[in-house]
């Protein structure tokens, strides 16, 4: 059971440390980029796509050495009143952290050029997309009280099906019933091993994605490369504008003129979101991840919820599969999930369990993912191998717990003995 | 015509006949106890009814009719409705969503419609004096209104035959008076019910009939005037118990223990003791009462050192062991009976005799150097299973394959049977039979006569009030008040609920005539 007591000295404690980590990062902002850059340099912020938005709107325009000012004593002058008297939300304190010291990043690293804000957002939607998929995945296994780690390899799977089944039926729709079909089916083996044998939930998990790397890189290296064209060459599934919407300035490139995948994927966070929490069987899925016996006790079948829920987790993962091939390039690669399955865990994670909080935190992934390689383009002078390292540094920040302590589900990963 | 009928109920689990040929009446308004000890099949008994388990033989006839349970639906269905010992709630979800699980009202088909079961809630409130806020938090409710949201959760579903399973052992006295009000409103609206128990007085104050099993057989009926708790005891168990602990008057000498203002922190880092002050004096037996769950397990967890001081200071014998590891503090003469025998007592995959030495393997004559001294070893478990009387057939079996009553015994061997100055014992008989409680309370009050200071953690009153020679009261982390052995259980209980020492009444200090009895 959780206390929602709060320990009066751990609060304290907390308190300092956040004053003392803002005003740290306030001075390195003030010493990193605002000193290291001259007068009069400017940063421009390019604000449109140049796709024929209604209204064009005017390009930003920063004056570089000051914004870095401002957004060092921002941080400072919230460091020093943190330590005063204290802020309440931590939220409020990672929001202006972040906020500032990215900004600050990006002004300094775009000094004297241009630098395209709505491609990158733009860019981190489509990148936090197989992230949020595998998060989704995520809540609805460990919501009915299943740990799914098998996320990665399940997503290889279901990438290399349907790059297969898209090249041979010339139907990237198939292609993408192909990919939630078997996202299905590995799940439903890691959900039979688990919920009928006992087997450890992180071994299977673990046994999928080393299955997946192992299958994959195999079939990829035995057939698809010989046959490109008969078997790895499935083309995309095109982004289409949605009408109006695509023309609202920075918003509609941002979210409105996307892949399908894209699309379903905000579709599917708010469906999950009503499921779960406002309907019968998200109360019964809660019910099994947190009390198995208590549902049992009221005739709500365990075991049933549990694997219909692990592969309705599998479908989304299959979705995410279909991402990395009929999504964006149109041929598989060996291992081309790079670890999103895994980055997707922990924005369910940072996300405490929920759809939204899920595609939140997938969104500020997607951001790391596609800063680095904005970052690359713009040659700021860190070395590319450090830059590839933003969305897994990140990732780690998060783990250790940044933002609160988050609660997983009680019996989440613990097999339900009648 | 009765209700329900249970004729000739027999289950097996591998190696134990659970249930053997039972037959069971519940005529309609009637309170039906069933009273039997740990083990006795009590449990299995009524999780047959629901559904839970199938019955090997027998059959169950509901209101004249054979019927067939296959699973709680089944139950639910035929106005069957059980209140489990440890609750079947989900402490993150409200009562509202507790109660309509796998039961629920819809809005159009699709979305939950919590006003509706809300309101359903707040109907069968009014109607049994069952209050409680239908939008709060599980986790935030105290044990005794979590009992009120399970038997709300069987009367949301219809049912008219109610089974509750030891409801009154997580309950202070004043909310076991509460649940017999409420019981007594459900009768009056035609329910019938079935009482399971292992303690005799509750049995005679509230039932109309008495059914007593015995390892899984019915030894006997009995109706409450008729019988008295030395009678039904002696049915429980087998044979003629002595239901009081025969103790002389204490020789309190100089302080073992010296607490003071002590602060721990449960393993979730939120404050389970407050600033609590206690000393134990060698000789004497001082009891800690309070509702589970209010920092007794940190503080047993603090004494022994499972779990880090916040702040405070412990004394033992003079000496500081605020920072003392559980070896240092055994060393110094300490004895501990945990509260999880099987978690934190013994290692139950390990044989009898190692599980005797856990605390003294690696020093003569148990090792020499580094070799453990198997003969040895071996010799000091036969002597152990002998004096104590431990039930086994042989010292090389794990300790996982001995029934609660003799692990415990294993661990009170191996703790007593040291040089010991502080005994800290918790929940010592939770789970025991009645012959096994009578061994575990002689022995406990043998070696305060030896001159052992001894703390005993206990939720059961009744045992607290047997051994003690004073009575600490715990709530919040705090002790609100010590009182002498004789203080009356009606005091007892409206400390353990938070009322102030300075608030209590007169009248409920009063001791009623009689001995100090104990209660099975």
């Amino acid at each position: 059971m959780m206390n929602t007591k709060k320990n009066p000295e751990i609060d304290m404690r907390t308190r300092i440390a956040w004053g003392v980590v803002l005003i740290v990062v306030g001075l390195l902002v003030l010493f990193l980029f605002a000193f290291s850059t001259e007068a009069g340099q400017v940063t421009k912020f390019g604000l449109n796509e140049a796709k024929g938005e209604a209204i064009t709107i005017p390009d930003l325009l920063l004056p570089t050495q000051p914004t870095n000012y401002v957004l060092a004593l921002i941080l400072i002058a919230f460091g020093a009143f943190q330590l005063a008297r204290g802020v309440k939300s931590t939220s409020t304190l990672v929001a202006v952290l972040a906020f500032s010291f990215v900004m600050a990043f990006l002004v300094w690293a775009a000094r004297d050029k241009s630098f395209s804000l709505v491609g990158m957002l733009s860019s981190s939607v489509v990148r936090a997309t197989p992230i949020a998929l595998a998060a989704l995945c995520g809540v609805i296994s460990e919501r009915a009280g299943v740990t799914n780690i098998g996320i990665e390899g399940t997503m290889l799977f279901a990438a290399q099906v349907s790059v297969i089944v898209g090249t041979t039926t010339h139907n990237l729709w198939i292609a993408l019933l192909a990919a939630i079909l078997t996202g299905a089916a590995v799940a439903s083996l890691h959900a039979f091993l688990v919920i009928k044998f006992k087997v450890d939930q992180i071994i299977s998990g673990t046994a999928v994605n080393i299955l997946g790397a192992g299958v994959t890189s195999f079939v990829s290296s035995r057939f698809l490369e010989k046959n490109i064209d008969t078997l790895n060459n499935s083309g995309t599934l095109p982004a289409f504008a949605i009408p109006l919407l695509s023309k609202i300035p920075v918003l509609g490139p941002v979210l409105f003129d996307n892949t399908p995948i894209v699309y379903l994927t905000i579709l599917l966070v708010a469906v999950l979101h009503v499921v779960l929490f406002y309907t019968p069987w998200g109360l019964r899925t809660r019910a099994v991840g947190e009390h198995p016996k208590a549902a049992d006790t009221l005739g709500v079948n365990v075991y049933l919820m549990r694997y219909i829920n692990v592969m309705i987790g599998g479908m989304f993962a299959g979705l995410g599969g279909a991402y990395f091939t009929v999504g964006s390039v149109g041929r598989f690669d060996e291992v081309m999930t790079a670890g999103k399955g895994f980055i997707g865990l922990a924005a369910m994670i940072f996300g405490k369990w929920t759809p939204i909080g899920a595609y939140t935190s997938s969104l500020i992934f997607g951001f790391a993912d596609s800063l680095q390689v904005k970052l690359q383009i713009l040659k700021v002078g860190i070395p590319p191998e450090f830059l590839l390292m933003a969305p897994y540094i990140v990732t780690m920040i998060v783990l250790t717990g940044v933002v609160g302590k988050a609660v997983a589900p009680a019996a989440d990963g613990q097999p339900y003995e009648k | 015509m009765p209700v329900l009928e249970l004729r000739g109920i027999t289950k097996t689990f591998p190696g134990v006949k659970a249930n053997q040929d039972i037959d069971l009446t519940l005529e309609k308004g009637e309170i039906h106890a069933l009273l039997g000890e740990n083990g006795a099949g009590k449990t299995t008994l009524m999780n047959i009814l629901y559904g839970l388990y199938k019955p090997d033989k027998g059959e169950i006839l509901i209101n004249d009719q054979k019927v067939d349970i296959e699973g709680p639906n089944d139950a639910i269905a035929r106005g069957i409705g059980m209140v489990h010992q440890h609750f079947m709630l989900v402490p993150v979800m409200t009562v509202t969503e507790n109660v309509m699980l796998g039961n629920e009202t819809t809005k159009s088909g699709v979305l939950l419609d919590r006003e509706k079961v809300t309101q359903r809630i707040r109907e069968i409130s009014d109607r049994y004096g069952l209050e409680v806020d239908p939008n709060a938090y599980i986790k935030d409710l105290p044990v005794g209104i979590q009992q009120r949201v399970e038997i709300i959760k069987v009367l949301y579903r219809q049912a008219d035959i109610l089974i509750l399973d030891e409801p009154t052992a997580v309950l202070t006295p004043q909310e076991v008076d509460g649940l017999f009000k409420i019981i007594h409103s459900l009768i009056d609206s035609g329910k019938s019910l079935i009482f399971i128990t292992h303690k005799l007085k509750e049995v005679l104050h509230i039932a109309n009939r008495i059914t007593v099993l015995r390892l899984g057989q019915v030894v006997g009926s009995a109706i409450p005037g008729e019988v008295d708790e030395q009678k039904l005891a002696e049915m429980m168990v087998g044979r003629e118990v002595n239901l009081v602990v025969e103790k002389k008057v204490a020789q309190p000498k100089e302080a073992v223990l010296k607490v003071k203002d002590l602060h721990v922190n449960d393993e979730r880092g939120n404050p389970a003791v407050n600033g609590l002050n206690l000393d134990v004096h060698a000789g004497e037996v001082v009891g800690v009462a309070g509702v589970q769950g209010n920092g007794q397990t940190e503080l047993v967890y603090a004494l022994t050192g499972l779990l880090p001081l916040k702040s405070g200071t412990i004394h033992l014998n003079g000496k500081d062991i605020h920072k003392a590891t559980p070896r240092q503090i055994i060393e110094q003469g300490v004895a501990h009976v945990p509260e999880d025998r099987q978690k934190h007592g013994l290692v139950l995959s390990f044989p009898l005799l190692d599980n005797m030495v856990l605390c003294t393997y690696y020093k003569p004559p148990f090792a020499k150097g580094v070799n453990m001294q198997d003969r040895v070893i071996a010799e000091n478990g036969s002597m152990l299973v002998k004096q104590f009387d431990v039930r086994t057939p042989s010292i090389f079996v794990a300790a996982s394959t001995l029934s609660g009553g003799n692990q415990q015994k294993v661990i009170v061997a191996r703790e007593f049977s040291r040089p010991i100055k502080l005994l800290i014992a918790s929940q010592p008989t939770r789970g025991l039979d009645v012959g096994s409680i009578e061994y575990i309370h002689s022995r406990i009050i043998e070696k305060r006569d030896e001159g052992t200071a001894v703390l005993v953690v206990s939720s059961e009153l009744d045992e607290i009030i047997a051994l003690s020679d004073r009575i600490a009261v715990m709530y919040r982390g705090k002790i609100v008040d010590i009182l002498p052995a004789g203080a009356t259980k009606e005091h007892l209980g409206l400390l353990m609920a938070g009322v102030k020492p300075e608030d209590i009444p007169d009248s409920a200090k009063k001791k009623s005539a009689g001995p100090v009895e104990k209660v099975f």
